[in-house]
């Protein structure tokens, strides 16, 4: 008697009909039930499943075109908009950055809304909360200004939606107001404190008279203490006045005058955007700049330009990208030359940040495989080193920061540029790690994953 | 800091600020006055009055020619925006009358945007009068310096024109009583245009002699406007004087409270407001019956 090889698959004629009724399930079973199916293992969440479930993926972006920030905003959006281009089309240096990526994020387009934040985190939240609603948005980004990055900080957390923060220069956007939904890519005023303090040491010396100018909200407030606390600690230096002055002020007259009679040696402006331009333009006609030296802690984009008449001429600042480091880094130079292609000008550091923002979303993403918000977080805390425009950076797990160096940048005199966008010298890339506090320093709690 | 130098600094910037205040406000008071149009555009008109000097200035590299084509331009907007859309709005209510010069408002600082961008301009001091200027205890810009003798003359042209000129008068008996007038047999929608059109230069003075002290950008007259109410409300609606006196306060308020603690210096202002409606509700020279 002959007996079959028994086959441990079954038969081929069962297997046939068992294939085809799978085959024929599947093809049958609508493309929202089969989602369903893969989520089971998740519950949804925030906008996930339904954000992710189509071709595309949408993404909130809130930047400041109007008001005092307008110009980052409008800086910081073009940033965006070219790695949204770069990530559909599988550019080379979002590849370079994130190498899982082939076109889009996990083969979904990427698509995104704007809308004017005006630097109000009020108005940033209502259009956010918008963009979640109607848009399913998958992620959130945006902000040139810290009280909205801590305002889209909470609602992050609270919608479970993810959220980048743009420029953002607080410590407490990943200090004490820091989220498990949140990540910042950029330099903070600690770490520009602990990079630019030891070169204005070295540069002005010890136990000198400072002034600061100082914003009044969570960005000034804490930069202009980063700065303080080096100085005065470490160097002897005393504050003989701190100005603060609400966002947007019309005129500095009074601010100046008061540091003008003040003593001071060291004018340190931590005012930003258009705020900044005008300080500094005004200390120059109150005759300060010509008494004291200035200092700029936390660099805000196109400040040379802006301020005309060489201002920046020697002074010192803390940025987080100058467009030179294309010398020093290859990635540096891909993104300024497509940048530059696109748009015709050099970038600063507002577009750069806003660049690497999606690009290591996009490898958080790729690498967690799903667009699961938990598993995304997870992905971003895994603390892998990678590639960027500044070299090899990670995200602390513990607080959402990214490592990265920091870099100080001396203002070049008129005469010695050797292009019209040359307007700083870079002096020196300081090491991130070294810059930052212990991860629990700010009181960061980060909250939960669900 | 309160110290001796800083203290004479702070008040004599206080009269630096007022007295732009002052001119920017006068304006204000006496379109409203004449024509009870609370006119929210004024600080979009000071921003305009602004940016044609600066495309003057660029174009012929005056700052001369810059201030008068400023001045000129924004009294042209001025009778264009009163004949075309203003005058439609005298017989309704005032809510109307807000909303309208609110949207006009927007749609200037937008055109403005649209062909100067968000980034801000500027347009240097005539060089004759850069540089800064010691006045003993303290320096001061000297461009700042020459800002409050400018002002002083339009403030002094502006009031012989109202106090000196029949036309002067005709306004200041509008403002009073606007129906008399009418009733008088003179055109007073005529007189009207010219309210108008005297508001929006002066605004449009101030923003072209005030725009080598700041940088120009299109929202740059939303602050100023709030002020400017302040102003009117210290001093007195309809009230040239008024407001004249109502921009110094208001300047030294900031000025001074700035010395101590720059933080309250706009809260200090709106105290003084509110203290001033309680104890003189028509502000401090204005009569009853004109608001």
């Amino acid at each position: 008697m002959e007996h079959r090889k028994s086959d441990p698959r079954g038969s081929g004629r069962r297997r046939f009909i068992r294939a085809g009724i799978g085959v024929a399930g599947g093809l049958a079973l609508p493309a929202g039930l089969a989602t369903r199916a893969f989520a089971a293992d998740h519950p949804p969440i925030g906008t996930w499943p339904a954000g992710a479930s189509g071709d595309s993926v949408f993404i909130g972006i809130t930047v400041p075109r109007t008001g005092t920030y307008a110009v980052q905003g409008e800086d910081e959006l073009k940033g965006y908009e070219l790695a949204v281009e770069h990530i559909n089309a599988g550019h080379p240096l979002i590849r370079a950055i994130s190498p899982r990526t082939k076109k889009g994020v996990l083969g979904k387009t990427v698509k995104y809304g704007v809308a004017d934040s005006a630097a109000k985190p009020n108005t940033a939240v209502q259009a956010e909360q918008r963009f979640i609603t109607e848009n399913k948005a998958v992620l959130m980004t945006g902000s040139t200004s810290s009280a909205v990055a801590v305002a889209l900080n909470k609602l992050a957390q609270r919608e479970k939606v993810l959220y980048l923060a743009g420029i953002s220069g607080s410590n407490d956007t990943t200090g004490k107001d820091c989220v498990r939904y949140g990540f910042r890519q950029c330099f903070y005023g600690q770490t520009a404190a602990a990079a630019i303090g030891p070169i204005v040491v070295k540069t002005f010396g010890k136990n000198r008279k400072a002034a600061y100018l100082t914003p009044d909200y969570t960005y000034g407030h804490t930069v202009t203490k980063s700065m303080s606390d080096y100085l005065n600690g470490n160097a002897g230096w005393t504050t003989v006045t701190d100005q603060v002055a609400p966002l947007g002020a019309p005129d500095y007259s009074s601010y100046l005058l008061n540091i003008a009679n003040s003593g001071a040696e060291v004018l340190l402006n931590v005012n930003w955007g258009h705020d900044a331009v005008l300080s500094t333009q005004q200390a120059k006609q109150f005759g300060l700049l010509d008494k004291m030296k200035l200092v700029i802690p936390y660099q805000t984009p196109f400040l040379a330009r802006d301020a005309g008449g060489n201002l920046l001429a020697g002074v010192y600042a803390a940025t987080d990208f100058w467009w030179t480091l294309e010398d020093k880094y290859p990635l540096a130079k891909m993104f300024v030359d497509a940048f530059e292609m696109k748009y015709g000008y050099k970038p600063e550091w507002g577009a750069n940040n806003a660049y690497m923002e999606f690009a290591l979303w996009a490898e958080a993403v790729e690498n967690a495989g799903t667009f699961y918000p938990p598993d995304v977080i997870k992905s971003y805390e895994a603390g892998r080193k990678i590639q960027s425009t500044v070299g090899e950076v990670y995200f602390r797990k513990e607080d959402h920061q990214l490592v990265r160096p920091v870099i100080i940048v001396r203002g070049k005199q008129q005469s010695d540029m050797k292009n019209k966008e040359d307007f700083y010298d870079v002096v020196e890339i300081v090491p991130g790690l070294p810059l930052m506090q212990k991860p629990d320093a700010f009181g960061c709690t980060l909250g939960d994953y669900a | 800091m309160v110290t001796w130098p800083n203290f004479v600094s702070q008040l004599f910037n206080g009269l630096a600020l007022g007295a732009l205040l002052a001119l920017i406000s006068s304006g204000l008071t006496i379109i409203y006055g004449t024509l009870g149009v609370l006119n929210l555009a004024h600080g979009a008109m000071f921003m305009l009055g602004g940016y044609a000097g600066y495309v003057a200035y660029e174009t012929s590299g005056s700052f001369v020619v810059a201030v008068v084509a400023g001045t000129l331009f924004l009294l042209v907007v001025g009778v264009v925006m009163e004949r075309v859309i203003i005058r439609h709005f005298y017989g309704r209510p005032h809510a109307d009358q807000l909303l309208v010069t609110f949207g006009l408002s927007i749609c200037f600082v937008e055109i403005v945007r649209f062909f100067f961008s968000s980034l801000s301009k500027s347009v240097p001091a005539p060089s004759s009068l850069s540089g800064i200027t010691s006045l003993g205890v303290m320096f001061y810009p000297t461009y700042r310096l020459a800002v409050v003798g400018i002002v002083a003359v339009a403030l002094l042209a502006l009031f012989l024109v109202l106090y000196r000129t029949r036309l002067g008068m005709i306004v200041r008996a509008g403002i009073e009583d606007s129906v008399m007038v009418d009733s008088l047999g003179i055109d007073v929608y005529r007189v009207f245009m010219v309210v108008f059109g005297i508001g929006a230069m002066a605004a449009g003075f101030a923003g072209i002699v005030n725009a080598p002290v700041v940088s120009l950008t299109p929202d740059m007259g939303e602050a100023i406007l709030v002020q400017t109410f302040v102003v009117v409300v210290i001093g007195g609606v309809g009230s040239f004087p008024g407001a004249v006196i109502g921009g110094l306060i208001a300047g030294e308020i900031i000025s001074l409270t700035s010395m101590v603690d720059p933080g309250y210096a706009y809260v200090m202002l709106f105290a003084a407001m509110t203290l001033v409606l309680m104890v003189r509700p028509h502000g401090l020279l204005g009569a009853p019956g004109r608001e």
